[in-house]
């Protein structure tokens, strides 16, 4: 078999520790501790190998990346090799002098996320006291240093009914791109996926605001929207395809083809202590087990969107149906489909059970013609 | 404020902040990165796109893209119009 195509975008979990305990968090249920994590060095080893296999892009993420001291180094060590960089955070650890700081490193690009448009809303989601006042005060600074900004909003039935406010919002702050993504069903989504899940007629309300103000907001703000899975035809193309643009290195090194592939039992994840990365990204048996299309079972072995969506997520495939090497029962031609409808259906009608907060320790085993544009998968959460 | 979209040919292009116009070795093309996002321009679109300096205005773009292609003027301004235009409503530029 041939090398596999280079991955475009890295990935980089500096940490999970974060003063946020948001219920959707994607983060594994088992968090690292921090003795655990990567150092300064061995980080800038790994955006060296990855600018030579080809990588354009690093997000900078966590948990909570600005925890680490280092973060800026690492910035510059980055921009240094000409990789794009985006930083993905909850804002609240961030002031005037340390957003100077990482403007200056070269930061090209900043993700904050919001929990609502409002502060009661805000603190009880993120379950931070503060935190929607401190995020909206950082908005300010990052566009104050000249940075552009995203305003992530994570939505799903506790706050969709905000979903116009977001926007205003985002506008507000002059922000250039919103990205309002549904929760995916995950980590501790998962976990709280009835108190998270939004009915059917919901999500069409909310797809129609976002195409409104899409429209009524060209030139002012760009959107990028994530629909919830559950309630779709087709599954979407997780991370372009396993193992084919995208990797994923988390706080201890571990590198994934996605930041939850951890969940799924029996497979072999590599160490950038242990071994290169481009050696990991072409052999590691994580990377290979669902590499193209070889993998695949009826019905997407013979069908025509095959090399589209790439058979859907393997993780949510195996939430669902206990097998990663089966269809995404999100696609409508999976015979699992109906069962997740009616899950979907069954949840979002009831009324939300309490939230399970993020917390360490939580031991559960548990292109167009003159500019063609590609989504280069990223994170789509925090 | 991130302005609304209208060109004419005094406007003066300018990439977004965020949007790094930049050749990439490893694939040998020239790429347009953004956040979760790459934009792969063709030709035209690059000519265009590395005279957005946020000096030159549409006029003097037009000047030298119809000298260097030797092209009648209106035909090209209505090109890069249209194409600055998209690349604004796509984020990439502002004027
Ligand atoms: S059958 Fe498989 S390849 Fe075809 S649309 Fe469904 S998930 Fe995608
Ligand atoms: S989703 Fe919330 S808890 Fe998880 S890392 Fe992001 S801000 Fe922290």
């Amino acid at each position: 078999m041939n090398a596999p195509a280079p991955p475009l975008a890295l990935l980089a979990e500096l940490t999970h520790r974060c003063p946020l305990r948001c219920p959707y968090c994607s983060n594994p249920l088992e968090l690292e501790r921090a003795s655990g994590e990567l150092d300064t060095d061995t980080w800038l080893r790994v955006f060296g190998e990855a600018a030579d296999m080809g990588v354009l892009q690093v997000h900078f993420s966590g948990g909570e990346p600005t925890v680490r001291k280092d973060l800026e180094r690492l910035v510059a060590a980055c921009g240094a090799l000409g990789i794009y960089t985006n930083l993905i955070t909850s804002g609240v650890l961030l002031d005037e002098g340390r957003i100077a700081a990482l403007a200056g490193a070269g930061l090209e690009h900043v993700q904050l996320s919001f929990q609502d448009s409002e502060e009661a809303g805000g603190d009880r989601i993120g379950g931070y006291k503060g935190g929607h006042a401190k995020k909206v005060e950082v908005a300010r600074l990052v566009r104050k240093a000249g940075l552009a900004l995203t305003l992530n909003m994570v939505v799903h039935r506790q706050n969709l009914h905000h979903l116009e406010d977001m926007i205003e919002l985002a506008v507000a702050l002059d922000a250039h791109r919103v990205e309002i993504a549904h929760v995916q069903y995950y980590g501790w989504g998962l976990k709280n996926r009835a108190a998270l899940i939004p009915t059917r007629a919901q999500l069409e309300e909310a797809t129609a605001v976002v195409e409104a103000a899409r429209e009524r907001l060209k030139g002012v703000l760009v959107f990028d929207y994530v629909v919830p899975d559950y309630y779709a035809r087709r599954p979407k193309s997780c991370m372009g395809g396993w193992g084919r643009q995208f990797l994923n290195i988390m706080p201890s090194g571990k590198v994934l083809p996605c930041h939850a592939a951890e969940t799924i039992p029996g497979l072999r994840f590599d160490s950038v202590r242990d071994r290169p990365l481009d050696e990991i990204w072409e052999t590691s048996d994580a990377f290979q087990r669902f590499r193209g299309t070889g993998w695949m079972p009826e019905p997407c072995r013979s069908c025509d969107r095959r090399e589209i969506d790439w058979g859907g997520c393997r993780c949510q495939a195996f939430a669902l149906t206990g097998d990663a090497a089966r269809t995404d029962p999100a696609c409508e031609l999976s015979s699992d489909h109906r069962h997740i409808v009616e899950l979907a259906q069954t949840e979002s009608d009831r009324a939300p059970p309490p939230f399970v907060y993020r917390h360490l320790g939580a031991g559960e085993p548990r292109a167009e013609p003159a500019l063609s544009e590609e989504a280069v998968p990223g994170a789509g959460r925090s | 404020m991130n302005a609304g979209v209208a060109i004419d040919e005094g406007s003066v292009p300018r990439f977004q902040p965020h949007m790094k116009l930049r050749f990439d070795k490893k694939r040998e093309r020239w790429t347009i990165l953004a956040p979760e996002r790459l934009f792969l321009p063709d030709e035209i679109a690059l000519e265009i796109l590395q005279r957005c300096d946020g000096v030159a205005t549409i006029g003097a773009i037009v000047d030298a893209l119809a000298a260097k292609f030797d092209a009648p003027r209106d035909v090209i301004m209505d090109d890069v119009k249209k194409l600055v235009q998209d690349f604004a409503e796509k984020g990439v530029l502002k004027t």
